[in-house]
């Protein structure tokens, strides 16, 4: 039998809202599955707090996690900061992780922040990268700082666990293995609804539910779009693509377009499988929301705009004119195969 | 109704330069100002102030130019500014800095009762998100984070609804007060300062804490020795691999979207020719919660 106290546990925390996990905690187990490779004697665990949840910690098993810590309680249904940080700093104290790895949404930063206040340690949000350094064999957190002028990789040398955010889609999905299984390993809460001073009464759901973060398409417009007509070109192409639109920040300050379309540093982080650029000079800041795309098409006028120093191909040409071919082409592309 | 609110000054990220031969930050010439954020929450403390009467508290952990900050708070309509300094409070992580707010509302509470707590959504020096949290935390009270808008507030009975921003849309919470919240920049409009204020903050002296006094700060959780994380290295990022430039005015137009297209087809990224009946998606969870 393996010494219980000696496992180096990669704690992963599993994001749920109404039972269903937050594709980000999968982006975090492939993370975690890694780290443990270069960790000798660790192991990948997840950690679930909710009502109602437990048939998660399947999908859990499947992401790479070999065991999972569950607390169900009604007063965790929905998602408070006490209940929750009170629950996950007990599983923390009693188990006593090397790693702790949470997701940098509206839901992990309110939570990961009350953990390593509770439990004394070091937190360090929405790294980009999440490496073992090969000599201390601790975590090395890698962030942008400075509005992503700069990259700083962080270390929490003497406190455990060492914890980390990362924003969605920063990181790949992994593929699950169907067959895999665990271990689930219960316990309780112990407070009441009258502990809880905060209280659910109400909530109003964001209209049209564009969601950026997981779009394989994304047709993107920067000033040189111009005026706002501009957007209704990068909406036709992404209609035709499936994809959907996104902006550099000038957009969303002008009014143009709601924040929700905004990528970049103060936006969101995507990886699609396909970015155009078309009009966006490539400041930094919006370069770390996008640069993991897979592809991107950049079109600009200005041959030496930086985003042609990452894009996989440049077109240097007036969007106004390229777009519209782009649509052109595309259509006929697709014509082509219905015909077939 | 008296309301404490947490501010930073910070470099203007907008003018942040990285020298390219050593990687490191050009501090020369950056202007400091008060975090964005910080703003939005003294303006509603201030507003708060207005409708129930009471004060506006603010303080700040920083060098003594972040006094700076502080006048401009005064400006604002705040009534009393700390601005607690020492040598000892530097390179403090956001887990020191928390302890070192707390400790000192701690200090102000014992003076008179505090019915809310406003700090910034993050500090965009570093966008941690963490401070406001971590100081909620340490005092044991409620903590409303992403804060778009106060529905109502009411001292007496003790109570508040507040309007919290999430990616799915927004939570109506009712919280016991006082609570800390940490502010998005819809909270309140900053308005223009008026200028009876702007004729006091021209003689306003903020008050000046150090590591020991008024408050005997415990020294092993500040500055340095507090802070359990530690930069390691610090690095320019490194470009992706950039691919080809092709030019409309050599290749013309229909060439050049054509090899755009066969190079996305050939990279394997997408199949272009398959998204036949494109569909949006249009499930505002679709993909956020598989
Ligand atoms: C703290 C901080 C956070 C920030 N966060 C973000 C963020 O999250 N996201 C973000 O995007 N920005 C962010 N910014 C702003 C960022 O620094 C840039 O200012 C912004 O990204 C520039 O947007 P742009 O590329 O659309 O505009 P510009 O830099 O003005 O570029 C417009 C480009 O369009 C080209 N162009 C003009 N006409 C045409 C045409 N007809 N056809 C083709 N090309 C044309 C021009 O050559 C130019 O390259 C942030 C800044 C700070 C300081
Ligand atoms: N040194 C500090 N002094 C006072 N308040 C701070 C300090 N650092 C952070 N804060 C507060 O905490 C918020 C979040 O900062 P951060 O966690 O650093 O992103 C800020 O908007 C401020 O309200």
């Amino acid at each position: 039998m393996t010494d219980e106290t000696a496992v180096k546990r990669i704690w992963v925390f599993i994001e749920q809202e109404e039972g269903r996990a937050h594709q980000v905690s999968w982006e975090l187990m492939g993370a975690a599955t890694r780290l443990s490779k270069e960790l000798e004697g660790s192991q990948v665990e997840g950690v679930l707090l909710g009502y109602n949840v437990a048939h998660i910690a399947e999908e859990a098993y499947r992401y790479g996690a070999s065991r999972v810590y569950l607390i169900e309680d009604p007063v965790l249904e929905k998602y408070r900061n006490l209940p929750y940080s009170v629950g996950a700093s007990k599983l923390v104290q009693k188990y006593k992780p090397e790693i702790f790895l949470i997701g940098a949404t509206t839901l992990g930063r309110d939570l990961g922040s009350s953990i390593a206040t509770r439990v004394r340690t070091g937190l360090t949000a929405d790294c980009t990268e999440l490496a073992i350094d090969p000599n201390l064999k601790i975590l090395a957190a890698t962030r942008p700082t400075f509005g992503g002028n700069l990259m700083a990789t962080i270390l929490c040398r003497t406190h455990r666990p060492q914890m980390a955010t990362v924003r969605p889609r920063v990181l790949p999905l992994p593929e699950p293995l169907p067959t895999a299984t665990g271990e689930l390993i219960r316990e309780s809460l112990d407070l009441s609804e009258d502990d809880i001073p905060v209280k659910h009464v109400g909530f109003i759901p964001r209209e049209g539910g564009l969601n950026i973060e997981y779009a394989d398409v994304i047709v993107a417009g920067g000033r040189g779009l111009g005026s706002p007509d501009g957007i209704k070109l990068l909406e036709e192409l992404a209609g035709l693509l499936g994809g959907v639109v996104g902006v550099s920040r000038p957009l969303v300050d002008a009014g143009w377009i709601s924040y929700e379309h905004q990528v970049g540093q103060t936006g969101k982080t995507v990886r699609p499988k396909l970015y155009i650029a078309a009009g966006i000079s490539g400041a930094v800041q919006h370069r770390v929301g996008m640069a993991n795309s897979d592809f991107i098409l950049a079109i600009n006028t200005d041959p030496n705009a930086p985003i042609f120093q990452i894009a996989s191909l440049g077109i240097v040409g007036d969007l106004y004119e390229v777009i519209p071919e782009l649509i052109n082409q595309v259509k006929a592309m697709q014509q082509g195969t219905e015909r077939s | 109704m008296h309301t404490v609110v947490a501010i930073k000054q910070v470099p203007d990220t907008t003018n942040v330069r990285i020298n390219p031969e050593t990687g490191t930050l050009i501090r020369e010439g950056v202007p400091a100002i008060i975090n964005p954020y910080d703003l939005h929450a003294v303006e509603l403390a201030v507003r708060l102030k207005e409708h129930f009467g009471g004060k506006v508290t603010v303080i700040t952990m920083g060098p003594p130019k972040a006094a700076e900050a502080l006048i401009e708070c005064v400006e604002q309509g705040a009534d009393r500014c700390i601005l607690i300094t020492d040598r000892k409070f530097a390179a403090a992580d956001t887990l020191a800095t928390s302890y070192v707010l707390a400790r000192a509302i701690e200090a102000l509470q014992e003076e008179g009762p505090i019915d809310l707590y406003l700090f910034g959504l993050q500090a965009i020096d570093g966008d941690t998100a963490q401070v406001g949290p971590g100081v909620a935390t340490r005092l044991n009270v409620p903590l409303i984070s992403y804060a778009l808008h106060i529905e109502s507030i009411d001292p007496e009975a003790r109570v508040a609804v507040v309007h919290r921003k999430t990616e799915r849309g927004i939570e109506v919470l009712r919280t016991r007060l006082p609570a800390l919240l940490t502010v998005l920049k819809e909270i309140a409009p900053v308005q223009r300062a008026p200028l009876p204020n702007l004729i006091r903050a021209a003689r306003y002296k903020p008050e000046v804490w150090s590591s020991t006094d008024p408050v005997p700060f415990d020294q092993d959780q500040i500055g340095i020795r507090g802070s359990p994380t530690v930069v390691g290295r610090a690095y320019t990022p490194a470009p992706r691999q950039a691919g080809d430039i092709i030019r409309v005015s050599e290749l013309g137009l229909q060439e050049c979207v054509k090899r755009a297209l066969q190079n996305v087809q050939a990279s394997g990224a997408v199949d272009l020719a398959s998204i036949v009946d494109a569909k949006r998606p249009t499930d505002g969870n679709g993909g956020e919660h598989s």
